[in-house]
């Protein structure tokens, strides 16, 4: 997974300038979070459900081998293949060969962060194939060659305008001579061009939201019906997912049926549920000859035991990317991981490394808010602090800021070292201020402050210098001095 | 009037970094409240910072060697009071837990842990203390600061006490909406930070309100400068300046 957390800051502020991208931005901050309290309101018992949600998978991880034994078993018997994979290149080599023992030329794919974090579709291209994305989102950004703005709506910072330019350059191929912006006619012709892809394709790869390890059968939730295709016509299925989507049982399914689409759109139910459990049967209809499923590590035992295992039970529902104040004013193409938000900020570094994604756990006022929302209840705040806790302690923040910080805890043990840092700091602030007493440009650390706020530097001396002199003269209750 | 609750009660009042630097007059606005109501109130001298910076940057150390400092200072006093919702958070929810289990200072952290209070919860849910209508009633919109509101669970009782004051409320649009302060990240991510507070002072101006009050001096800092440097017109006040008559 290869990550470019260090240009957050320009392509923060690109994202803050762009007009179409805060548009909807807003409308993620401002709708899919009413729709999703509205969700909530209608069912009172949401709060136990969430409780509920987070044992089932707090257990699933504990006995996590356990699971994935009996979960192999069942797809066995059921005539699929189980394929184990430690990291993303050995996932990518794997279903690579899936696809070559088939003599596959074309792929068809459904939405999968997995497959995103994998970046498998360059690796199967450069073996030969022809991939194309399905979910219309997914499908737009591949035609951009961009990565998800959102792990739900991968196309969201998109307007009907830009989509139309990229349609009309793309399906020039396809006959298709008129550029059209009406929506309607947009997904017209996206599923125009995509259906012919559907019926000549070899192989078809979707994700997995949950594993049932009682029945062997995965779980899909969908609303464009994109992945049943993928799951059915072609002669093979592949399906990618990592280790963590496991879940004990069908009824635990049915818990996670009702808490996943209200969480992510704020949907009572999504489109399409849809569990597949093997190959095509004699007698079936329809299916595919041959059904693989490819489970990935990639990082994720490694983080059973730590301080970071709770981010497994993660169900990628993207709740807390709506609610994030830093989410909604950057995008997710910001954070240069396809893991954005609050949960791409905890679980990029313990994909990654903290070396290399630290700006991302960093990238919180701890305003709370996404623990708020999380139906799994991950403790996100304190997670990304976990994180910060490792950068300092490998020496990898700044020095500078290591120094101030290890200059302030002193002064804040040794009271007299307070006051005299207090009282100047105060002094200088005052120069600073003038006679206005609001400071419009800072020097060092505080650039970062005047770029956007001046700082009304108040009056007169220190509280505790006042309080003080107040002490001394005998002050009446109240009285400021 | 001495109210019964603060009978032969001591406070201490930790009137945090910011506070202490930024905005001495809340704190004497929380000594005013709090000696009003009838108790005792010390300022120790020894009081420092709370330590978030040091403890939301990583350095768990530093934050636990002044959770020490702040043991040490105010383990005497009956109650703690904070005019803060984040530094109360930081004593309520965290320093307990940079302590281990089965650290002696752990259960002395706990307990005083217990005994702090922010400012408003105090008055609130403490004392019940019924205040007196303001004598320059001002219409005011309030900013639930995170810490406060998500830790602490403090939501009416500002309200309430704004409303003894005889002072309407008039909600902005996502009061609840971090105002993009965050310590330190104001100043690591200034742009982010800028959005955001621009965002929050644009929900405030809309309100219509005479004054935007909030109960952190860190967000008011923020809030009040980004409108210094519009240029708007209204009053950025700590809750403790409007329920002390200290809004001049």
């Amino acid at each position: 997974m290869h990550v470019t957390t260090e240009k957050f800051h320009g392509r923060a502020k690109k994202a803050i300038a762009n007009k179409n991208l805060q548009g909807g931005l807003f409308i993620i901050g401002k709708i899919f979070t009413a729709m999703r309290d509205h969700a909530m309101a209608q069912m009172p018992e949401f709060e136990a459900l969430r409780d509920q949600a987070r044992d089932i998978k707090r257990h699933t991880l504990e006995n996590l081998d356990t699971y994935l034994q009996q979960f192999e078993e069942r797809v066995i018997e059921n005539g699929g293949r189980v394929h184990w994979a430690r990291d993303g290149e050995e996932a990518n080599r794997i279903i690579a060969q899936l696809c070559k023992e088939v003599d596959a030329q074309t792929v068809i794919k459904s939405k999968s962060m997995v497959t995103e974090e994998l970046e498998l579709n360059p690796a199967l291209e450069a073996e030969g194939l022809a991939v194309t994305e399905t979910d219309l989102g997914e499908y737009i950004i591949q035609l951009r060659g961009e990565k998800p703005f959102h792990i739900v709506a991968p196309a969201w910072h998109l307007t009907a305008g830009e989509v139309a330019d990229t349609f009309y350059e793309a399906h020039k191929a396809h006959g298709r001579t008129e550029r059209v912006e009406d929506k309607v006619k947009l997904v017209e012709e996206a599923r125009i061009v995509l259906r012919e892809r559907f019926k000549k394709a070899d192989v078809g790869i979707t994700g997995a939201n949950f594993l049932i390890a009682e029945t062997g059968s995965i779980a899909l939730v969908t609303n464009e019906g994109n992945a049943d295709l993928c799951a059915t016509l072609p002669r093979k299925h592949i399906a990618v997912t990592g280790i963590e989507k496991i879940i004990p049982t069908l009824d635990d399914l049915a818990l996670f049926w009702r808490v996943l689409p209200r969480s992510a759109t704020g949907q009572d139910t999504a489109n399409y549920l849809s569990l597949y459990s093997g190959p095509r049967r004699e007698g079936d209809a329809d299916g595919p000859e041959s059904f693989d499923i490819v489970l990935v590590d990639n990082g994720r035992s490694d983080m059973l035991g730590t301080a970071v295992e709770d981010m497994l039970r993660c169900i990628r529902c993207g709740a807390c990317l709506n609610a994030c104040p830093v989410f909604t004013s950057v995008g997710g193409q910001t954070y240069g991981s396809v893991y954005s938000g609050p949960m791409g900020s905890v679980l990029t570094p313990a994909l990654t490394s903290v070396s290399q994604a630290a700006m991302l756990p960093n990238a919180s006022t701890f305003c709370g808010k996404c623990e708020e929302v999380c139906p799994v209840r991950i403790p996100l705040p304190s997670m990304m602090r976990h994180w910060r806790e490792e950068e300092f302690s490998k020496h990898y923040s700044p020095a500078a800021q290591r120094w101030g910080l290890g200059l302030w805890a002193y002064a804040a043990r040794t009271p007299w070292a307070y006051r005299l840092a207090t009282t100047w700091g105060r002094k200088v602030l005052a120069l600073m201020g003038g006679k206005e007493r609001v400071a419009h440009a800072l020097p060092f650390i505080g650039k970062g402050w005047s770029e956007k706020r001046d700082l009304n530097v108040g009056e007169g001396a220190t509280f505790l210098e006042q309080y003080e002199r107040r002490k001394r003269r005998g002050g009446a209750k109240g009285e400021r001095v | 009037m001495p109210h019964p609750s603060a009978a032969s009660k001591k406070v201490g009042l930790f009137a945090t970094c910011l506070v202490n630097t930024m905005r001495p007059r809340v704190g004497f606005a929380a000594l005013k409240l709090l000696e009003e109501a009838g108790f005792e109130v010390e300022v120790p001298k020894e009081q420092t910072c709370c330590g978030q910076p040091n403890y939301n940057s990583g350095d768990r150390n530093g934050a636990r060697a002044m959770a020490e400092h702040f043991l040490k200072t105010y383990e005497g006093f009956d109650y703690v009071v904070v005019p803060s919702g984040s530094c109360g958070a930081m004593v309520r929810v965290h320093y307990p837990k940079l302590f281990e289990e089965g650290d002696p200072r752990r259960p002395r952290m706990e307990a005083l842990a217990g005994r702090t209070y922010e400012l408003v919860s105090f008055l609130s849910d403490v004392v019940g203390i019924e205040l007196a209508p303001a004598t320059v009633p001002l219409s005011v919109t309030y900013h639930d600061a995170c810490s406060g509101l998500r830790e602490l669970g403090i939501k009416a009782q500002p309200r309430a006490l704004i409303g003894q004051k005889k002072c309407e409320v008039k909600e902005m649009e996502d009061a609840e909406v971090c105002c993009g302060f965050g310590g330190l990240f104001c100043v690591k991510y200034p742009e982010v930070s800028g959005e955001m507070v621009r965002r929050k002072t644009e929900a405030a101006l809309a309100s219509g309100a005479e004054a935007l009050v909030t109960g952190d001096v860190g967000c008011l800092l923020n809030m009040e400068g980004a409108l210094l440097r519009e240029g708007k017109e209204i009053k950025a006040l700590h809750i403790a300046e409007l329920l002390a008559d200290m809004t001049e």
